[in-house]
C-alpha cells in the first residue's frame, strides 16, 4: 500500500512540474501584452533588477524612417555587467563579437515582441570554451528579465 | 460503511486533476511555446492565424500534431522536438477550444488526378499567391512584412513539413471550401470542378519530388571570423571606418566594448566596436524576418589581445541557423561577403 501511494504521489509531482521543464530553443521570444513604450520601460527596469547595466539602446526605427523607410517601433537594447565584459575580453576574446548581450524589441500592433539569442546557443558555437555554466546562467537571467516584463 | 481503499481514492483524484490539468496545461504550453508568434487569441503575427474558424474546420488534429512536431523547415515555424506527444495534444486541445467545429478527420488515401492539368490550373489560379513552384509568400507575416489588413501570407506548399503534415484530402477540403477571412477562396465557387481540384492536389503532391540545392552544411561555418591585423588598434579602426564608407554602409558609431558599462573616460581602448548600417539591406531583411535585430547594427570588432590586433565579426551564415528561415540564406551569404570585403580592404 505504501509503495502504491508513493508511486501515485511521485506521478502527480512529475505531471505538475513537467510544463516548466521544456527544452530551451535557439531564440528566447516573448509576446508582451503592452504597448511598445510600456514594454520598453519595463524591459529596461527588469534588466537593472537582474543586476545588469543597459549600455545603449539602438533606435533602429529612427534610422530607418530618417532614411525614408516605413517601420514599426524597433529598438535593440544592449546590456551586460562591467566585470563580466572585462573578464571575458581577457580570457575568451573570441566571444567579444557577441558582447554586450542584446535584446531586440519591436511593436506588433498594441503588443510588443522581445527576442534574443539564447546564450546557451553560444555553447554550440564555442564548444571548446567550457563556458556552458556561464551561458546557462545568462539564459536563466534573460528568462527572468522577460518573466518580470510579462508579469507587469 | 463501505470503505474505498486509499489507493483508489487517490487514483480518482489523480484522474480528475489530470483532466483539469490537461486544459490548463494546453493553455500553459501554448503561452510558453506558441504565443510569441501566433498571438494570445491565435490571431497570428509572425505565425499564421490559428483561430480562423475555417482553418479550424479544415485542419485535422493529425495535421496540427505533425506541424508542431516537425515544424516547417526553413519557414520560421520550428520543430518542437522537446514536447511530448501529450504536450502537443494538450496544445491542440487548447487551440480547439477557440471553435465549436468538430476536428475533421481525413482519409489517408492519396488522390490520383491529372498532375499535368493540375499544373496548368495551379499556375492559373494559385501561383499568384503561392508562387509558380509553391514557395509561398515572402516574409513572416508580421507588421513589417505585410499590410495588417491581410491576416496571412500564402503558405509554402512545397515545404516538406507542410507536405508531410497535410493529407491529400485536407488539401482538397481547403481548395473546395476556401478560408474565409483570407485571400484563399473556394475553388468550386470560382468555377472549378471537383475533378479540377483533384488535379491540383495531385500536382501539389509532386512538390515532394522537388530537389533543393545543397549549399553545404551550415555547421561547417565558424560562429566568429577572426583576422589578424598588421596595424595598431587605432590604425585598424581608422582603416575600417574608411572601408565602411566605400562599401556604401553608413557609419553608425565607434565605441569601446565597455562603453556605457564603465565610468566614462576609463573604457578599455584596446577593444573597439565599429557599428555601421546599409538601410536598404536592413529594410529588406526586416521584411523577410523581423527577428533579424540580432544581426543589428552591422558590427566589426577590433581587439588587442596578448600584443596582437585582431578584427572579428559574428558570421551571419552561421548565425542564420537560429532563425529557421531559408529566405535569409542569400542575404546572410551576401553579408558575409560584405564583411570579408570590408576587412580585406582595411587590412591591405
Amino acid at each position: 500500500m505504501r509503495n502504491s501511494r508513493t508511486t501515485l504521489v511521485r506521478l502527480l509531482f512529475v505531471c505538475l512540474i513537467f510544463p516548466v521543464s521544456a527544452v530551451a530553443d535557439d531564440l528566447i521570444m516573448r509576446r508582451i501584452a503592452m504597448t511598445f513604450p510600456e514594454a520598453m520601460n519595463a524591459l529596461q527596469t527588469s534588466i537593472a533588477q537582474q543586476g545588469y547595466t543597459v549600455s545603449r539602446v539602438q533606435r533602429v526605427d529612427i534610422g530607418l524612417t530618417s532614411s525614408g523607410y516605413n517601420t514599426a517601433e524597433y529598438r535593440i537594447v544592449f546590456f551586460m555587467r562591467e566585470d563580466v565584459v572585462h573578464d571575458i575580453a581577457k580570457k575568451y576574446p573570441e566571444l567579444i563579437a557577441f558582447l554586450p548581450l542584446k535584446i531586440t524589441i519591436f511593436a506588433e500592433g498594441n503588443e510588443t515582441i522581445l527576442v534574443t539569442l539564447n546564450p546557451t546557443k553560444l555553447d554550440v558555437f564555442f564548444p571548446n570554451l567550457n563556458m556552458g555554466k556561464t551561458f546557462s546562467q545568462w539564459s536563466d537571467d534573460i528568462n527572468r528579465i522577460f518573466d518580470r516584463v510579462q508579469a507587469e | 460503511m463501505f470503505k474505498l481503499p486509499i489507493s483508489t481514492i487517490l487514483f480518482f483524484l489523480l484522474a480528475l486533476s489530470l483532466q483539469a490539468y490537461a486544459k490548463h496545461n494546453g493553455e500553459h504550453l501554448y503561452l510558453q511555446n506558441c504565443v510569441a508568434c501566433h498571438g494570445y487569441n491565435g490571431n497570428g503575427g509572425m505565425g499564421v492565424p490559428l483561430s480562423l474558424p475555417d482553418f479550424l474546420a479544415t485542419a485535422s488534429d493529425e495535421y496540427m500534431f505533425k506541424t508542431i512536431r516537425n515544424g516547417r523547415p526553413g519557414r520560421v515555424m520550428p520543430a518542437f522536438k522537446q514536447l511530448s506527444d501529450d504536450n502537443i495534444e494538450s496544445i491542440i486541445g487548447y487551440i480547439r477550444s477557440w471553435s465549436d467545429s468538430p476536428p475533421p478527420v481525413y482519409s489517408k488515401k492519396p488522390i490520383n488526378g491529372d498532375a499535368t492539368h493540375g499544373k496548368q490550373l495551379f499556375l492559373q489560379h494559385c501561383a499568384s499567391c503561392h508562387g509558380d513552384t509553391g514557395t509561398g509568400g515572402p516574409g513572416t507575416g508580421v507588421t513589417m512584412s505585410r499590410p495588417r489588413s491581410l491576416p496571412i501570407l500564402a503558405p509554402a506548399l512545397n515545404n516538406k513539413g507542410f507536405l508531410a503534415s497535410a493529407s491529400d484530402e485536407m488539401i482538397k477540403a481547403t481548395l473546395i471550401n476556401g478560408r474565409k477571412g483570407t485571400p484563399m477562396v473556394s475553388f468550386l465557387d470560382n468555377g472549378l470542378s471537383e475533378q479540377d481540384v483533384d488535379d491540383i492536389v495531385t500536382y501539389v503532391r509532386t512538390f515532394e519530388t522537388q530537389t533543393v540545392a545543397d549549399e553545404g552544411s551550415i555547421e561547417d561555418e565558424p560562429a566568429v571570423i577572426i583576422k589578424e591585423s598588421p596595424y595598431s588598434v587605432e590604425e585598424t579602426v581608422a582603416n575600417l571606418k574608411n572601408a565602411v564608407s566605400s562599401m556604401n554602409f553608413r557609419l553608425i558609431r565607434v565605441q569601446n566594448l565597455d562603453t556605457g558599462l564603465t565610468e566614462e573616460g576609463k573604457e578599455d581602448k584596446k577593444q573597439v566596436i565599429i557599428y555601421s548600417c546599409n538601410f536598404n539591406i536592413l529594410d529588406q531583411a526586416l521584411k523577410l524576418d523581423p527577428r533579424v535585430g540580432l544581426f543589428l547594427p552591422c558590427r566589426v570588432t577590433v581587439s588587442e589581445h596578448e600584443g596582437k590586433v585582431h578584427v572579428m565579426y559574428a558570421n551571419p551564415k552561421r548565425m542564420n541557423e537560429i532563425y529557421n528561415n531559408s529566405e535569409l540564406d542569400s542575404m546572410c551569404t551576401d553579408m558575409k561577403t560584405v564583411y570579408e570585403d570590408m576587412i580585406d580592404e582595411a587590412l591591405l
